[in-house]
């Protein structure tokens, strides 16, 4: 067996046994839901449907309902896209290079952090098909067979090629997810007693039964998995920059965009895995499971990715002036004191400065610091992509084409629907999903489990 | 020849029943099958469980999602229907090779992942409809099961080897 340090500290708090796993993670979804559920719930689904609503009058209306116009032509649709796409990209990194480097405290985050990711990728999905204006005629993104003669989609550009990525990511984060959720359902099958639950459940699980050949494979596939999702999660967001950065509108043609949005999705993505995760420990009681440990940890990459995002706009600013392109040069002196300094300064304040706080142990290990410090990164990282997609197009080569951008109540209401929608299948996830990787969950309790912990080091005083 | 006996060895610890699997291997009894709620390291060398293949597949699966996507760009954009998109003629493969590099490499994902996790499916068999087959319901919660399979008059000295190697409780079918 593992042997670990007596200096780290436990991932799994108090005296648990295998079987107190299982109760622990199963309870919220055997129980019954309390008020505030049905009341969170139900604003989520109000907020859906409004968006639902305001995407009917887009479809009826077109894409002029949007305050885009022909100088800003992505301007809340891009960003939102971008936005929800880098928050997808947490639980990918969690449960894929995370298990590569074996660190053993993903398995608590590991399993709400993919879900979070799948239902973040749907929201982004939203934005990119409705971008396009004719959202019944995105089928032609795909390379398909079709009447209008031999004419093939563009495999030079970074559209296409995000077309493949997104779809790509989504589908395999379902899969990696899907997988590891197969032996958690078996276990509220094995434990259901209504004749309902245990038919959804035994449905749900595949007829997992466990057997040693099983496991052997399952871990093969998890781990296989988790070495093609790391490049994919890399791949991603580079391509989604390179929509950007392979133009040359000012302020996005830059080489330093691949890794400067890896490290901003990572950023964003670990935020709101915090937010939500911090509601989560609470409401359903797993204090033991998610330990401010965990929250540490997720603070220290923060703190990390946060930095590289800063250092990336100071060079973007210093490149600007140092390559002596005046567009160049002036596309940043907007951001900064054009009209919409306010948003740059918001980018500023939340992304770079903010996360630095989190040197303080006090900080990063207060957890009501880091609910509120999730929630301004996040904001923060919504300002990052506006900053970059409206200031660089409000103001192009042509002055007499300058203009603003302005939201249409149309917009909001689109990107508050995602938002409903977003929390609306979390919520229904933290419901009826084991919310925890419980079985995977197990495998450390021995090593890393504090009862246990302290035994062996009861034990290992004994000897000496 | 009376019909085969199955006798079932329960334990609540994931070590021990590794101990009395190698007890029993000692004995030259074959241990047909364990059920566990969670991956026992070490166990598969034990009962006789070859390594998986699958990783290999999702190889050759990732190799066929390449050279499909290849395929596809050389033929849509080189040979069927050759565009000159804003200055960037398409003359030859290897000149608009690394264009194609990020669809490629999206297909090889694509193709090694889903072909890996059909393979899994449909080899350990789980699949919508299927009906579970672990003997005891507490093997996906706290329980280790060993299986095994024996000629009648063994049954009592396996039952005995069970006991002392630490199962909680032993059934025979």
């Amino acid at each position: 067996m593992q042997h670990e340090s007596a200096i780290r500290e436990p991932l799994i708090l108090g005296h648990k046994t295998y079987h107190d796993i299982t109760e622990d993670i199963a309870r919220p979804i055997e129980g019954r839901a309390n008020k505030y559920w049905y009341l969170v719930f139900t604003i989520a689904v109000a907020a859906w449907t409004w968006g639902i609503g305001c995407l009917f009058y887009t479809i009826g209306t077109g894409i002029g309902a949007w305050g885009a116009n022909k100088t800003v032509g992505w301007a809340w649709d891009i960003t939102n896209f971008v936005w929800w796409i880098g928050i997808g990209h947490a639980g990918t990194l969690i449960s894929a290079v995370l298990l590569l480097f074996r660190q053993k405290w993903r398995m608590a985050i590991n399993r709400s952090a993919e879900a979070m990711t799948i239902f973040a990728v749907m929201c982004a999905a939203i934005f990119v098909t409705m971008h396009t204006g004719r959202p019944w005629l995105d089928y032609w993104l795909f390379p398909h067979a079709n009447q209008f003669g031999s004419l093939w989609v563009n495999f030079n550009s970074p559209l296409l090629w995000d077309v493949f990525a997104v779809s790509t990511y989504f589908s395999i984060s379902l899969v990696f997810w899907y997988t590891g959720l197969i032996p958690d359902f078996a276990t509220i099958r094995d434990r259901a007693v209504k004749p309902m639950s245990k038919k959804i459940y035994t449905l749900l699980s595949f007829g997992w039964s466990g057997r040693a050949k099983d496991w052997t494979r399952f871990e093969e596939v998890s781990l296989v998995l988790a070495g093609i999702s790391t490049p994919l999660v890399f791949s991603v967001h580079s391509i989604v920059s390179m929509d950007f950065a392979t133009s040359i509108v000012p302020g996005w043609h830059t080489t330093i965009f691949p890794p400067y949005f890896v490290a901003g999705a990572i950023f964003s993505g670990f935020a709101m895995v915090e937010t939500l995760l911090l509601v989560v420990r609470k409401v359903l009681n797993l204090e033991h499971y998610i330990t401010v440990k965990h929250m540490e940890y997720m603070n220290i990459v923060i703190i990390l990715t946060g930095s590289m995002v800063g250092v990336a706009y100071l060079s973007e600013l210093f490149i600007s002036w140092y390559s002596g392109v005046e567009y160049e040069a002036y596309a940043f002196l907007n951001r900064a004191t054009g009209p919409y300094w306010w948003s740059y300064a918001g980018m500023m304040t939340c992304n770079v400065i903010s996360p630095q706080l989190y040197w303080f142990k006090k900080l990063r290990t207060s957890l009501t610091f880091t609910f509120v410090l999730s929630i301004v990164v996040n904001i923060g990282m919504w300002f990052e992509r506006f900053v970059i997609i409206v200031t660089s197009l409000h103001r192009d080569y042509i002055p007499s084409s300058w203009t603003m951008y302005h939201p249409t109540w149309i917009e909001i209401g689109i990107f508050t629907g995602t938002i409903g929608m977003f929390f609306t299948f979390f919520l229904l996830f933290a419901r009826v999903f084991p919310v925890i990787a419980l079985n995977e969950l197990k495998t450390i309790l021995k090593v890393s489990g504090e009862s246990y912990k302290k035994e062996a080091a009861a034990h290992t005083h004994d000897h000496h | 020849m009376s019909a085969k006996k199955v006798i079932h060895g329960i334990y609540d610890d994931e070590e021990t029943l590794k101990k009395g699997a190698i007890k029993l291997r000692a004995a030259r009894v074959r241990v047909k099958e364990v059920f566990s709620p969670f991956p026992i390291h070490g166990i598969d060398p034990i009962i006789g469980v070859d390594r998986t293949w699958i990783s290999i597949c999702s190889f050759i699966y990732g190799l066929t999602g390449m050279s499909l996507a290849l395929l596809m760009t050389w033929y849509m954009m080189i040979s069927d229907w050759p565009t000159d998109i804003g200055g960037k003629p398409s003359f030859a493969f290897y000149m608009n090779l690394p264009a194609f590099i990020p669809v490629t490499f999206e297909s090889t994902v694509f193709c090694a992942g889903h072909g890996m996790a059909l393979t899994f499916f449909l080899r350990s068999w789980i699949l919508p409809g299927v009906t579970p087959k672990n003997p005891d319901p507490r093997t996906t919660d706290n329980m280790f099961l060993m299986e095994i399979e024996a000629k009648p008059e063994d049954e009592t000295r396996i039952v005995a080897m069970l006991k002392e190697s630490g199962a909680l409780e032993v059934n025979v079918k």
